[in-house]
């Protein structure tokens, strides 16, 4: 079963993961990207980074669910995706949208919620990529790297808000990311209460 | 009404699409020519009037037919093209009603008969940061509504699209409540710049553009130009708007594009040619202040966004 998940699983996840990257590279290579380019460049990696992002955290309600801990295996490369996709969907709008002026990127991230939003949610998955490798574990100590990986659950709920405050009128997508968020984040809180419960019956006896 | 602008937007002004193509040499060759005979700040004058020109540069028919918000048809931008392809514009009746001498349903057909349409190339702003530019025909809403008489009563003038959830796949779902209603103070209705659409690019309209019978009102938002429209009704009191309706903190009865008044929730200083990469600076009035900025003489454009 581990070998299975490390040898055949965690290849065609890295795989996978360039997908969104290869479509968009193609679609420039070969100028289709539609009418409004930078908008379907945004999109796309921003979907990633939300998609790839809540991937990393089923990881652990599924271990739970499942008792697979191999599971645990995917979980790096999952956010490390995550990470890439909001470095290039940050990239974009630093580029694109705001010619790199740092003037321009202050004044729309104080004055628009969802811009800061967006922003704050990226610059804390900074750390936590950093954070990534095996040695930086060892380095921290598990119980500090734990800690410190709980901004992972701020990071996505700024993200889906984010989302969720661009869109005009049409909030369906965004609703669906925060409900798989919401589902996502309370999976972490029934097991652990369930075994509170149990451990107080035990005492209690 | 005194129109103090006689030949209001002169298209042919617009440099031709052969010679957008063939800039660089016209470049070489003129500025050449004019680097040795121009003082400085001719020379900077013109290069910018190129420039401002080149940005200027018509929008390809593919873009303007398959990028269109048409929430009527879904809300995704390439949902009005897809999802129009049956949609039937003939038979079609506009109902005109309202504070007008002569209430009437019009077939189309007599409703256009005797009007000459004239191609007019206007930048389009839309409220979500991004432009293009689309040589419509259409016939000037001044001399529509002449035709029409509204009475003296008549103060604003409200465009309804057709509402038909069988044709049209976005009306079964609430995202805004239809049908789509949006209005004009009657003195903006009757600027010369504003026109009602019937063709693009020298066709007739399609569905995912509003056929076969548009609004486009180029110094204001993308919204506020009603598609398919139905039903024209001359009134007393200002319209209720359907974007209004849905969010009033965020979109206004007015409308007029606005670099210094943002929406609540982004810039509207900047917006995006499609297809291009890089931003641009948003105009007042979206360029046409020459020719609107009088109409809001003395109102604060700030509460009346």
């Amino acid at each position: 079963m581990s070998r299975w998940v490390t040898r055949v699983v965690r290849p065609v996840l890295w795989a996978g993961s360039a997908l969104p990257l290869l479509w968009l590279v193609r679609g420039a290579v070969q100028g289709n990207l539609g009418t409004d380019p930078v908008e379907t460049i945004q999109k796309v990696t921003g979907l990633s980074a939300l998609s790839f992002l809540l991937g990393s955290l089923a990881v652990t309600p599924l271990r739970q669910l499942t008792g697979w801990n191999v599971l645990n295996r995917l979980r790096r490369s999952l956010g490390v995706t995550a990470f890439a996709y909001a470095l290039l969907h940050a990239f974009s709008y630093f580029v694109f949208d705001q010619e790199l002026s740092p003037v321009g990127i202050t004044q729309d991230v104080v004055k628009h919620p969802w811009v800061l939003a967006g922003f704050s949610a990226f610059l804390l998955l900074i750390p936590l990529a950093a954070t990534s490798t095996g040695g930086m574990v060892r380095r921290l100590g598990g119980k500090r790297w734990q800690r410190l990986h709980r901004l992972v659950y701020v990071a996505a709920v700024l993200a889906v808000l984010h989302f969720l405050w661009l869109v005009k009128r049409d909030v369906t997508l965004p609703l669906y990311y925060i409900a798989a968020l919401a589902i996502l984040l309370a999976a972490r809180f029934i097991p652990r209460r369930r075994a509170e419960a149990a451990a107080a019956a035990l005492a209690g006896r | 009404m005194l129109i103090r602008h006689p030949d209001d937007f002169p298209s042919r002004q617009i440099t031709d699409e052969r010679l957008f193509q063939d800039r660089r040499a016209f470049l070489a060759a003129v500025g050449g020519a004019a680097l040795v005979a121009m003082p400085v700040e001719n020379l900077l004058a013109a290069s910018r009037k190129l420039a401002r020109a080149a940005q200027d540069k018509l929008t390809p028919y593919e873009a303007v037919t398959t990028y269109n918000n048409f929430y009527e048809f879904g809300t995704d931008k390439s949902d009005p093209a897809a999802n129009s392809k049956d949609f039937r514009t003939r038979p079609w009746t506009v109902q005109v009603e309202g504070e007008v001498k002569k209430p009437a349903t019009y077939a189309y057909d007599d409703f256009v008969r005797g009007f000459t349409p004239v191609e007019r190339v206007y930048r389009h702003r839309c409220v979500e940061g991004w432009s293009m530019v689309v040589p419509w025909m259409g016939i000037p809403l001044a001399s529509v509504i002449a035709r029409l008489e509204p009475t003296s009563r008549a103060k604003f003038i409200e465009f309804t699209t057709i509402l038909d959830p069988k044709q049209m796949p976005g009306q079964r779902a609430n995202i805004l409540p239809w049908p789509y209603v949006e209005g004009l103070r009657m003195d903006e209705a009757m600027n010369p710049l504003t026109l009602l659409v019937t063709g693009v690019y020298g066709k007739p309209l399609l569905p995912q553009n509003g056929a076969p019978l548009r609004l486009v009102v180029p110094w204001k938002y993308g919204f506020k130009g009603g598609k398919s429209i139905v039903n024209i009704r001359f009134s007393e009191a200002q319209p209720r708007t359907t974007w209004n309706i849905a969010a009033p903190n965020e979109y206004g009865f007015y409308a007029n594009v606005n670099p210094s008044v943002d929406h609540p929730r982004w810039s509207q200083a900047k917006e995006r040619r499609v297809g291009e990469f890089f931003k641009q600076p948003t105009l007042m009035f979206n360029g046409y202040g020459d020719q609107v900025a009088s109409l809001y003489t003395g109102m604060d454009l700030r509460k009346h966004f």
